[in-house]
Parts: C-alpha cells; structure tokens; sequence
C-alpha cells in the first residue's frame, strides 16, 4: 500500500464514523424508547397528561410538540423577513465597507452563547414585550383568542421572538451568499430593458435565487427547533394540558426545554427517562428532515 | 540558519516530552498518596457536602471527597449501577429503588425547609397562609389575593385585588418533591389530583429553573408566590410566609422551627437498613414546628465490598467520614442555611454507620 492509498482509508474511516455515530444514537434513541410506547400506545404522541408521579404515570408529548412547532412558527415568521431585509441590503444596496463591516456584525450574534440570550430575554426583553406589546395587546384586543391570557412575558411569544433573533445570522448569512451569485449577466439583462432597482431585486435575484431562500429559511428552522436553554428561560416551563398554546401569552414548553429541565431528576426505575428520550428521538427526527430538506435545496441550487 | 531551527525544534520537542512525562509520573503518584471517595446526587446539599469536603481534609489530609451535583434522580441512577461509592437524594428510596439496590442504608445527613415566598408591593407585614390555602392556590381554585380565604388569615393587611401568578420548579427537584410532600398531606385533592413527586404535572402556573430562578422570577413578577429552600431564602433576604402547623400556630421557618419538626418525629423513624419510602417530616407535629420540611439522604451499602475499586482502607476512611459528617460536620450546617441534626436523629445515624461492613468486617465499634 502506498501513501495514497493509506491516508484513502484513514479518511473514510474517520468520515464513517460520523454516519455510525447517528446510526448508533437512532438505534439507542428507539431502544429506550420502546418501553414508553409499549405502554402508552398511540396516546404517547397525542395525549396531553404528562404526569411522572409514581402510581400516576401517563405521558404524552402533545403540548410540548405543539410548543416547538408553535415557537419555531413565531421565529420564521418574525426572523425571516428581518434577515431578508438585511441580506437583500448588504448585496443590492450598500457599500463594501459597510457591508464588510455589518456582514461582521450580524455574524458575531451568532456567537453570543445561548444562555446569554435566555438571560436577556428574561431580565431585559421580558419587561420590553411586556409593556409595549403583551399588555396592550391584551387590553385592546384580549377578546381574541390568540391574546386571551393575562400576559407575563415568559410565554410562548418571548419563545419565539428570542428564536427569531437567534436565527437571523445563519438565515441572513446564507440568503447574502445565494443573493451573491445571482449573475451579473441577468440585473444588467433587466436593466437593460429599462428596468429600476426593484425590478431587478424582485424579478432578478430573488426569483433566481429563491430555491436558496428556502433552503436558508428550513436552516433557520432547524435551529430554531432544537435550541433548548435560551427558550427554557423565557417560555415559562409548564406541563402537561397547562402548556398547551391556548394564547401567544400562555406558558408552555417545548421538547428540548422539556428534556433539559426534566431528565437529571428523572426516576431511573419508571417510565419517565423513557419518555424524556421518547421526547429526544421525536425532536431528532424533526430536526433531520428538517434539515436534509434543506441540504437537499440548497445543494440543487449550488449545481 | 537552517541548524539552528532545528535545534530550536529539538529543544521544544524535549520539553514538550518532558512535561508529558511529570503529568504520567504525577498520575501514577496520586493514587497510592491519596483516596477519592466518588459521591453523586443532590444538587441541594451540594453546598454542605464541598464544605465537609475542604475540611475534612483537615482531618484527613490523604482523603478527597469528589462530589457530583447532578441532581437527587441521577445520583440514585448512579448509586443503583455502582458507580459511585455514596449517593446523596433529597427523597428516600421507594420500594422499586429498593429492590434494585439491595442492601442500601439511608443516612439522613441534613435537614432543609421549603418556605413560601411571595411578591406583594405595599405589603410589608409578613402574611399567614395554611396548607389548604396553598393546596388551593396551586391547583387554581383560589385566584386572587383579595380572595375571602386569604384575607380571613391576615385580618391586619389589606390584600391587593390581584391575581396570582403561581410560580413552581421547571426542573425536577427534591425541593418540589418536599413541597408537594406537603400538599398532598394536607389537601386530598392536591394527592388525588396531582400528587407527590421530584416532577409533578402542575395545573397551573410558570416554571422556573432552580431556587435562584424562582426567586429572581418572584422578585421581577408582582403579584407572584413560589416556593423555595430556606437556605436560598436566608441567603437572599426573601420575604417567605408563616404556615400554619398542624398544632395550629403559625410558623415561621427558622433552624429552631425546622429542628423541632424532625425531633418531633424521631421516634417513629425507621433503622437505617430499613425502607425509608414513608418517612415524611412535613406537617410534622410539634408545638412550634414548622410543617414544610425534610430530610436529605446520604445512600451507602451495608458491604462496601460490593463496589468495585473497593479496599478494607478505603472503606474505613468511608465510615469514619460519616461518622465525622454527623458529628463534628454539623457545626457547619446553620452558616450554610441548613439545619443540624437532632441529637434523636444523630442517634438512629450512629447505628446505622456501624451496619456498615466489608466483607462482613465491622468498620466501626459496635455490632
């Protein structure tokens, strides 16, 4: 064996081992799983008890599922336009210092540990929402449904727009990159044929770039489904029917928070480590579909 | 040129082997000179246990304590696997853990209480609440301050026409497992509706991770009650609630009060090899004790030769830090918020230490 052929196979070597290390963390996930769905059935999936009470015991991870998607929902919804405003000014509209050094900027909100947004959104942001949006909302509209409950700021809309200022690095980061191969060859055609600016943001670069738009919006979405700490300090940690989305203003929780508040204490001799990584396995598979979709986009866009 | 970088080279390449070399000598020197005793458990007595740690060495210069905060349910699952010479749990075994873990000996090690802390502007009088009244404010049923129930317990105080935000642990934690101890003692609905546990399913309210989560949420939310440690509540200059005990005072949770809960109870405690499962000190019934209080568990084997990595030595300096941790560690309780034994409950903790075995060798006198 000569040099290549030896380094050849360290390398696929080392690459393997990150597909057996999924492969092994699905098959010990459904593992530990199974004892849970063994008893529960299909209730596992659609009930909203969640009681670890020894004589007691009943899961269903309805109301946290519902939270992740709910949350996640307020992110893209609130993070996604923000992140095409800056993407779609840094490549059509400013100039290469500034968007050197905003580029720069908005990357380092990346950076910032996730704690240190939960911490923010409790002491800071909490009081924010909850002076200028959550009370009059709630004063002015609180017949609506969606504003129904006695607003506290730890609640499913602080989960989500916390969410929403997480994602806005990667989404807007990426839609930069897709909005910066759009050819010069198409803004000029337009252009030239008499059109203005907006005709050629609009009908040039986002229409040729909208398959890497969606691809950077479902990484958003992947980032926002499985963040746990920062969201666990904010959404106000309830259980069972109590964390139903019955308002944006209502108290809930998501998977992830669910499993990081609940799993150091779990008994190891019932059910409930069980249905904390039933939990776990139900959140990886959101995660990797999620996730795949969009590697799948984007990389069709790249070709 | 050329030579002398590789000179340089050479020079870092033999300090760099050498410092490998003083990190394997130090390794291979460490265990014969000192004895790790590995513990895990209880996030609450983790304070306590890092103090004894420190000063036991005092004792002991050739022993060290290495303790894991990583929650009472982890310790058990740690303790159950042998994977640690000495759990620590703020609830006692219940008979599945029993099963599993043949031969444990709990030895209750500290006494801690769970006050009601509450945030109310313009209220500066401390407020009196009863159990039922709690029960019903947590399951929903009591909604506001200005509520007939509260106002008939604290005639002196005009109570705000509010509603209350109910806040609890988001994690699981022995402190709510003590607190719900309590509701489902005194209101049978809280028993049949929710129950007793580290985790519950809470009918109402916000969640909050760990005492210094719920008490900076009660401290942000107006109109909040929550429930916290006393050690966390002394430290943090909170104001909490006096609780009405099942003799009918009003109590408010000093050491004095808690002390007295567990004496009271004393002669009704189990031996140590025994199931602790049904021991509760909440609504405990002394005169002046306060009723929202327990224990907090050491777990051992009565043969410490079941664990691996175990000696005749080893578990010597084991028992005899035990021994001192009853004794001579308890002075170090009340600056730290927790509550020394009663002299009754250092008793039963005596011959429970002395069950303690190697290979059936007694560790320490007695039987």
């Amino acid at each position: 064996m000569n040099e290549d052929e030896i380094f050849h196979l360290f390398s696929l070597a080392v690459a393997s081992i990150s597909l057996l290390l999924l492969a092994l963390i699905f098959v010990v996930l459904v593992q530990y799983t199974f004892p849970v769905i063994n008893k529960m059935g299909i209730n596992y999936f659609i009930s909203t008890s969640w009681n670890p009470v020894f004589g007691k015991e009943e899961y269903g991870i309805l109301p946290y599922f519902l939270g992740t998607v709910l949350t996640s929902f307020i992110a893209i919804l609130v993070g996604v336009p923000v992140s095409f405003g800056i993407a779609l000014f840094l490549t059509e509209y400013s100039n290469k210092t500034l968007k050197n050094y905003l580029g720069t900027m908005i990357s380092l909100l990346a950076a910032i540990p996730s704690v240190i947004y939960g911490l923010w959104g409790f002491f800071i942001f909490r009081n924010f929402i909850l002076e200028y949006i959550e009370r009059p909302l709630y004063h002015y509209f609180g017949g609506l449904s969606i504003f129904s409950t006695t607003p506290t700021g730890l609640d499913f809309l602080n989960g989500g727009l916390i969410l929403a200022i997480m994602i806005i690095p990667i989404v807007s980061s990426i839609t930069t990159e897709v909005l910066e191969q759009v050819p010069t060859e198409i803004k000029e055609g337009i252009y030239a044929i008499g059109g203005s600016r907006y005709d050629v943001v609009v009908h040039g670069s986002i229409r040729y770039s909208k398959n890497g738009i969606i691809g950077a919006i479902l990484l958003g979405l992947g980032r926002a489904i499985g963040e746990t700490m920062a969201v666990s300090m904010v959404i106000g940690n309830a259980t069972g029917e109590n964390a139903l989305p019955k308002s944006l203003f209502s108290a809930g929780q998501t998977l992830s928070s669910l499993i990081a508040n609940e799993f150091n204490e779990a008994n190891p001799t019932s059910l409930h480590p069980n249905a904390l990584i039933g939990a776990g396995l139900v959140l990886l598979i959101m995660a990797v579909i999620v996730n795949l979709s969009a590697r799948m986009i984007v990389s069709k866009y790249k070709r | 040129m050329k030579r002398g970088s590789t000179t340089k080279k050479f020079l870092r390449y033999l300090l760099f082997s050498f410092l490998i070399f003083v990190y394997v000598l130090y390794l291979a020197i460490l265990p014969s000179s000192t004895l790790v005793i590995n513990g895990a458990g209880s996030t609450f007595v983790y304070p306590l246990i890092s103090k004894w740690s420190s000063e036991y060495r005092k004792v002991n210069p050739s022993m060290l304590i290495s303790y894991q905060s990583i929650g009472s349910g982890g310790g058990i699952r740690l303790f159950i696997n042998k994977t640690v010479d000495f759990g620590a749990s703020d609830a006692p075994l219940n008979k599945q853990q029993m099963e599993v873990a043949k031969g444990v000996i709990h030895i209750p090690e500290t006494l801690g209480a769970v006050v009601i802390s509450y945030n109310l502007p313009n209220v500066n009088l401390r407020i009196n609440l009863t159990g039922e009244v709690i029960a019903d404010i947590y399951l929903g049923k009591i909604t506001k301050w200005s509520d007939e129930r509260i106002a008939k317990l604290n005639p002196g105080i005009k109570m705000p026409d509010e509603k209350i935000v109910v806040i609890h642990r988001a994690e699981g934690s022995g402190t709510t497992y003590v607190f719900t101890d309590y509701l489902s003692k005194v209101s049978k609905e809280w028993y049949s509706l929710v129950g007793r546990g580290t985790s519950v399913q809470w009918p109402i309210g916000l969640g909050a991770v760990g005492s210094e989560g719920v008490a900076s949420l009660i401290n942000q939310v107006s109109f909040s009650i929550g429930y916290i440690e006393l050690s966390y509540a002394m430290q943090t200059n909170m104001t909490y609630a006096a609780i009405k005990n099942q003799y009918g005072n009003f109590v408010v949770p000093v050491p004095e009060s808690v002390e007295e809960a567990a004496s009271s109870l004393a002669k009704s405690l189990p031996k140590g090899n025994e199931s602790w499962e049904n021991v509760s000190l909440v609504d405990a019934p002394g005169k002046n004790a306060y009723p929202i209080v327990s224990f907090s568990y050491l777990l051992l084997y009565n043969d410490l030769s079941t664990l691996p990595g175990m000696n005749e030595k080893k578990a010597k300096d084991l028992v005899n830090f035990l021994w001192w941790c009853i004794h001579s560690g308890q002075n170090y309780s009340l600056s730290l918020g927790y509550v020394p034994l009663p002299p009754e409950v250092v008793k039963i903790n005596e011959e429970s230490i002395k069950m303690i075995k190697f290979k059936g060798i007694n560790l320490i006198g007695g039987s």
